[in-house]
């Protein structure tokens, strides 16, 4: 009998000093995590939003914290690929992280959402555009401050069959979540509308060494323009290998292609090339402020997803402010209730986590540089 | 019909680029008996260092052809430097070992050297300048085959060729067939094993570098992982016309390459590496050594 009190007694010793570790702990840093691919083939779409988060994170530290709490950063590389997120993301979990800003690529999202699902974790993506991601609103905890591929697919479609009035379109992938993701979207938006029709729905193998027969078949296909869905080498090597062949159609591709490292690889290949991509939000104050401090430090303007995770950032922290806490059960209702001042304007949430104000845009390549094409 | 011939070409292409690779493969393997993974880095280091010199040379305003064979010497000489370095690092020391330690010594080397450039060069995608000038008796036929493929069919034959001389008609090529036969008795005979084994080393990687710039060149962009892929089609390739058979690499190559290209212009690329292993099955099925290995029973 003695012997049980004694161990209840020491339970609830034990429990009471647990919640005095758990507020000391509570009353210094504020965790957030940030996952994305930081090396290999896709650090250019990585590295600018670490820098966005972490200016972010300076910037509110600097005023002092959230609620007094200075903000911390634990930062993991998943270099896009899949198995690599799986353990980034089981590290930040350990980390004690309960928001998370990444991650960069669709597939290695889609592979980290289960483990922060049921470690309570919230995530919002800059960058990834997967439409498959959270279609059925599984993931209450998950939130993008990006447009879906359905959205890039339409502006892409559109612009294929209404401004340049193309009969016959050939759609091309990478075989990846996200290129296959967005190249099937265009295929059935294409078919739906009955004013063109797909003649040709291809993947490439990424890293061949050679695309020369998927060219000759574009070709032989007589299609009067190619959507790709995928990444910069593999698109800078197509349009090379049509442009070699003296297939002189147009090329549009998706924010995947649209930053500078494809046009400093294809050259002058490059030019003419079509790409949809964020809105453009260079008017907007917050955003040339955010751009300004990155010129300052780097030297170069900013490239991909910068604005993006400059918006996940300011949304997130702004939400925790409010919330008063990290739990994610109260600060995902602020995310869907709120709006906040972004780069791209006020913006908001839907149920699903999609964001309400962000949109998509078309750039072409002219004089080696994208330009939105109005 | 035309578009028959794209196609072919296409696979010609690709199997001759395959066959460039595959050479230096196939020729490690059969004098030592190491399949060589580090191979596709020495291609890897050959394409930047004739990017890095034909950059340099081209400021000095040079005409196109002597950039072409001066950046081709320097990846040559530099990457035949690397492949004698990692041989005796890596693989000499493993002679007298089990078979698989310098198997894992060669992937151990392949992902340093790999990490060694990502560090030392970048690990972004860069721009290669096509170094293989335009031919302009091939302007009517542009859409079927350019200079650079045409040039990288030329050197995988010439070298292929050349291999073949070497090694059945010179002095060195004799030693390197005694070094293949038994080792123990080549130098016993007077043969300077570790010579031969160094020259297979640095000829191969040599072999690499001058693939790696024509292939580069023809691709037009090069990054630090591209010698993984590449290898493990040449791997494929070899593996398929019969390890350490010379003209079974090439036939290989080109088995592959034309296989490869059939399959995405008659069915659709999204099979294409399906086509391709599905066939090397097919092949090893019914030909256990490769197309033209010999089947030897393995002493054990």
């Amino acid at each position: 009998m003695s012997h049980a009190h004694f161990f209840f007694a020491g339970l609830v010793a034990l429990a009471l000093s647990a919640c005095v570790a758990g507020t000391a702990l509570a009353s210094e840093s504020i965790k957030i995590g940030f996952a994305g691919s930081l090396s290999g083939d896709l650090a250019p779409y990585g590295l600018p939003p670490l820098m966005a988060v972490q200016m972010v994170v300076k910037e509110i530290n600097d005023q002092g914290g959230i609620q007094g709490r200075p903000v911390a950063l634990l930062v993991e590389d998943d270099a896009c690929k899949p198995e690599l997120a799986t353990n980034s993301a089981t590290k930040l979990v350990a980390g004690g992280v309960k928001a998370v800003i990444g991650h960069t690529c669709s597939g290695p999202t889609k592979a980290a959402l289960p483990i922060y699902q049921a470690a309570k974790v919230l995530v919002i993506s800059p960058s990834a555009t997967s439409a498959l991601l959270n279609q059925d609103g599984e993931y209450p905890f998950f939130f993008r401050t990006i447009a879906t591929d359905v959205v890039q697919a339409k502006t892409q479609v559109d612009f294929a069959l209404q401004t340049l009035k193309a009969g016959k379109i050939a759609v091309l992938h990478d075989k990846g979540d996200y290129g296959k993701g967005l190249a099937e979207f265009a295929r059935s938006l294409v078919e739906r509308s009955g004013q063109a029709q797909v003649v040709l729905f291809e993947g490439v193998t990424p890293g061949a060494v050679d695309y020369s027969a998927v060219v000759q078949k574009i070709k032989r296909s007589e299609a009067e323009a190619v959507l790709f869905g995928g990444y910069h080498p593999e698109a800078s090597k197509l349009v090379g290998q049509m442009r070699q062949k003296r297939l002189a159609i147009p090329f549009v591709s998706d924010d995947g292609v649209k930053n500078d490292t494809f046009i400093k690889v294809a050259g002058k290949d490059a030019e003419g090339v079509y790409a949809t991509g964020p809105a453009d939000a260079s008017d907007n104050p917050i955003t040339k402020a955010f751009r300004e401090k990155f010129r300052q430090a780097q030297g170069t303007y900013p490239g991909a997803f910068f604005d993006n995770a400059v918006a996940a950032a300011l949304a997130l922290t702004n939400a925790i402010a409010k919330a008063g806490s990290t739990d994610p059960e109260a600060v995902a209702p602020i995310l869907r209730s709120e709006q906040v001042a972004t780069p791209f304007g006020p913006i908001g949430f839907d149920a699903k986590g999609e964001p309400v104000g962000i949109g998509v845009s078309l750039y072409q390549v002219r004089n080696g540089q994208f330009v939105q094409v109005r | 019909m035309e578009y028959f011939f794209e196609i072919l070409f296409s696979g010609l292409t690709r199997g001759s680029v395959y066959a460039l690779i595959a050479l230096g493969y196939t020729m490690v393997y059969g004098i030592i008996g190491l399949i060589n993974f580090a191979h596709g880095e020495m291609y890897m280091i050959g394409a930047f260092t004739a990017l890095i010199v034909s950059s340099v040379l081209s400021i000095y305003g040079l005409p196109l052809p002597s950039i072409l064979i001066l950046a081709g010497l320097a990846a040559a000489i530099w990457a035949g430097a690397y492949g004698f370095t990692v041989e005796r690092l890596a693989y000499r020391p493993l002679r007298g070992a089990p078979r698989l330690a310098p198997l894992i010594s060669a992937i151990g080397m392949s992902i340093f050297l790999q990490n060694y450039i990502l560090l030392a060069q970048t690990p972004d995608f860069v721009p290669f300048p096509s170094l293989v000038p335009e031919f302009a008796f091939l302007e009517p036929y542009s859409a079927i085959i350019n200079s650079s493929g045409l040039t990288i069919m030329a050197v995988s034959t010439l070298v292929m060729c050349a291999l073949i001389l070497l090694i059945k008609f010179t002095r060195t090529g004799k030693a390197m067939r005694a070094t293949a036969q038994d080792r123990k008795m080549a130098l016993l005979v007077g043969i300077n094993v570790d010579r031969i084994i160094s020259l297979t080393f640095i000829t191969g990687s040599a072999l690499a570098a001058i693939g790696g710039l024509l292939i580069a060149s023809h691709i037009g962009q090069i990054n630090f992982a591209i010698g993984f892929i590449a290898g493990i089609k040449a791997f494929t390739a070899a593996v398929l016309g019969g390890i350490g058979s010379i003209p079974g690499a090439v036939l290989g190559s080109f088995v592959l390459g034309l296989t490869e290209a059939f399959a995405t212009g008659y069915v659709s690329s999204d099979y294409e590496d399906v086509f391709a292993f599905s066939l090397l099955v097919l092949i090893l099925i019914f030909r256990p050594a490769g197309l033209l290995g010999n089947a030897a029973a393995e002493k054990v």
